[in-house]
C-alpha cells in the first residue's frame, strides 16, 4: 500500500500523514489536498499555515465562561448588552455558535467541554462543573439554564447540574424537548413524545 | 462468479435484512454525525450496529437507539459491520431517565453486561437478556437500585459461567462453619479460616453477608428486593463482589466510581 510514497520528498509525504490525521480525510483525500497545496499560490499557502498555528498560540479559553476566546474573555462575556444574571450551560463551544445564531437567547454562557459519562470514565471532575459552581457561587444569578444534548450523557449532566444547583436557591431550567422542525410524529420515539405532551403549550 | 440470488434479492440461506429485538448496551461515535450501537439481544447474543447519521436532529433512528432502550432493531448485512436501517422502541423505559441515581444503574448495569459479554458468543442469551429485561423493569418501577445492582451482577456471574462456590470450601471441599470466613476471587468462592491461613486475603465474609449472596444466586428478582440490607451489609457484600468483577474482568467498571461519588 505505501510502495508508492517511496516516489514522494519528505516533506510531501510528511504533509499527506499530517493531513491524514485530520477528522474525515482518509489517506487518498490527504494526497489529493497536499498536491493542491504544492500548486497553489505562496500566500494563501503561508495564510492557511498561519491561520493553522494561530489556533494554537492565538487562543485562550475565556475566564469566565471557558468558551474558546481571542483575549482573556470572550466577546460574550465582555459585551455590555448581555444580561449576565442568566447562564446557559452547554457541552462544547459549537453549541454556542449555534445558540447564537438563533440570537434569540441574551445571557451568557458556560462551556462545560464535555458531559458526564460514567461508563468513559468521563466524571464530574474532567468536566467544568467546579468553575460553574464557583460562578454561580459568586451570586448574581437568577437563572441557571441547562442546554446540554438530550442524551444520555446530557441528561446525566443535566439531572447532576440540577441536583448540585438547586439548593443554593437558583432558579434552573432545562431546554424544553420536543419534536424538532420538520420532522413527522409517525417516526418520533417515546422519550420525545412523552415530553412533548408533558411540555405541550397553549397558543 | 454471481452467488446465487433468490426472488426478492435475499442470497440464498442468508438474508440481506434480518429483525432482533435487542436493548441498546452501548454507544461510540463515529465520524461527523454516526455512532456504533451495540445491543445486547435474546437470539444472538451482543451485536453491533452501525447506525448512520443518528447524531443529527432529524434523525429517524435516533430516539429508539438511546442508551437502554428496548427496541426492534432491523440491520441489513455489511461486510464488516451491519447497518441499521429501522429501528422502533418496545419500552424505553421512561422512568429510567428521569432520576440521576437510577439512570445511573442502569449505566453500571450495561457497561457490565457489555464487558462481561463477547459478540456471538453462545452462552445462555436468552436468560441473561430476561435478566437484564427483569432488572430494568424493576429499576424504572422505583425499586432499591442497590438491591437490583446486586441481584444482577450476582446472577450476571451465573449465566456467564463464574458463578462463585459458595456452599463448600474452595481449598479442602468442607463445609462452611457459620463464622467469618474467606472470600478469595482467585479460587473463585470462599476459604475456610483454615485453607485461608497466611494467605494474606482481604476479603472476610460474615455470616449474614455469605447468606445473603447465597440467597441471590438462586431467587427470583421479586423476591430479591424484598430483602433488606443494613448499611454495613450493603457495602460488605458490594465490596465483595466488585472485587470478584474486577478479577476477572481484570480491569476497573468505570461506572462503580461515577455511582460511588454520587453516594
Amino acid at each position: 500500500m505505501n510502495q508508492g510514497y517511496k516516489a514522494i520528498t519528505g516533506s510531501v509525504s510528511r504533509l499527506i500523514s499530517e493531513l491524514g490525521k485530520l477528522p474525515g480525510i482518509g489517506p487518498r483525500s490527504a494526497q489529493r489536498l497536499a498536491y493542491y497545496l504544492l500548486r497553489a499560490n505562496e500566500e494563501d499557502v503561508y495564510n492557511l499555515a498561519n491561520a493553522i498555528t494561530a489556533i494554537k498560540t492565538g487562543t485562550r479559553l475565556c475566564s469566565i465562561c471557558y468558551n474558546i476566546a481571542d483575549e482573556e474573555k470572550c466577546p460574550v462575556c465582555t459585551s455590555k448588552t448581555r444580561e449576565n444574571s442568566i447562564i446557559c450551560v452547554v457541552e462544547q463551544p459549537q453549541d454556542i455558535l449555534a445558540l447564537e445564531h438563533v440570537g434569540i437567547f441574551k445571557g451568557v454562557y458556560h462551556v462545560l467541554h464535555g458531559a458526564i459519562s460514567p461508563s468513559e470514565g468521563v466524571g464530574t471532575d474532567n468536566i467544568r462543573i467546579k468553575e460553574l459552581v464557583d460562578r454561580v457561587e459568586q451570586g448574581n444569578i437568577s437563572e441557571l439554564i441547562i442546554a446540554t444534548n438530550p442524551t444520555t450523557e446530557g441528561e446525566t449532566t443535566a439531572l447532576y447540574l440540577y441536583r448540585l444547583i438547586s439548593p443554593m436557591g437558583i432558579h434552573v431550567t432545562r431546554l424544553a424537548r420536543g419534536l424538532p422542525f420538520g420532522t413527522e410524529i409517525e417516526y418520533a420515539d417515546d422519550v420525545t413524545l412523552s415530553r412533548a405532551l408533558e411540555g405541550r403549550q397553549d397558543f | 462468479m454471481q452467488r446465487p440470488r433468490v426472488e426478492g434479492g435475499e442470497v440464498m440461506g442468508n438474508p440481506r435484512e434480518f429483525q432482533v429485538e435487542g436493548v441498546v448496551i452501548r454507544k461510540t461515535r463515529l465520524g461527523e454525525a454516526d455512532r456504533i450501537i451495540t445491543l445486547y439481544t435474546p437470539t444472538l447474543g451482543k451485536i453491533q450496529g452501525f447506525a448512520k447519521s443518528v447524531r443529527k436532529p432529524k434523525s429517524k433512528l435516533s430516539g429508539h437507539l438511546e442508551m437502554l432502550a428496548y427496541s426492534q432493531v432491523t440491520l441489513a448485512r455489511g461486510k464488516n459491520l451491519d447497518t441499521i436501517i429501522g429501528s422502533q422502541t418496545i419500552n424505553s423505559f421512561l422512568p429510567l431517565r428521569n432520576d440521576l441515581d437510577t439512570a445511573s444503574c442502569g449505566i453500571y448495569l450495561a457497561e457490565l453486561l457489555n464487558l462481561f459479554t463477547v459478540e456471538a458468543d453462545r452462552i445462555d442469551n436468552q436468560r441473561l437478556f430476561q435478566l437484564l429485561l427483569s432488572t430494568l423493569e424493576s429499576l424504572s418501577r422505583g425499586s432499591s437500585g442497590e438491591l437490583c445492582l446486586r441481584y444482577f451482577e450476582v446472577q450476571l456471574l451465573g449465566l456467564t459461567g463464574y458463578r462463585p462456590q459458595l456452599q463448600v470450601c474452595t481449598g479442602c471441599g468442607k463445609a462452611l462453619k457459620p463464622t467469618v470466613n474467606i472470600f478469595s476471587p482467585g479460587a473463585g468462592g470462599i476459604l475456610c479460616a483454615g485453607c485461608a491461613a497466611n494467605k494474606g486475603l482481604p476479603y472476610s465474609v460474615s455470616v449474614n453477608c455469605l447468606k445473603v449472596f447465597r440467597f441471590l444466586q438462586d431467587c427470583n428478582i421479586q423476591t430479591a428486593l424484598r430483602l433488606k440490607l443494613s448499611r454495613g451489609l450493603g457495602l460488605e457484600l458490594e465490596k465483595l463482589i466488585r472485587s470478584y468483577c474486577h478479577f476477572i474482568l481484570e480491569r476497573e467498571v468505570k461506572s462503580a466510581a461515577w455511582l460511588d461519588s454520587l453516594k
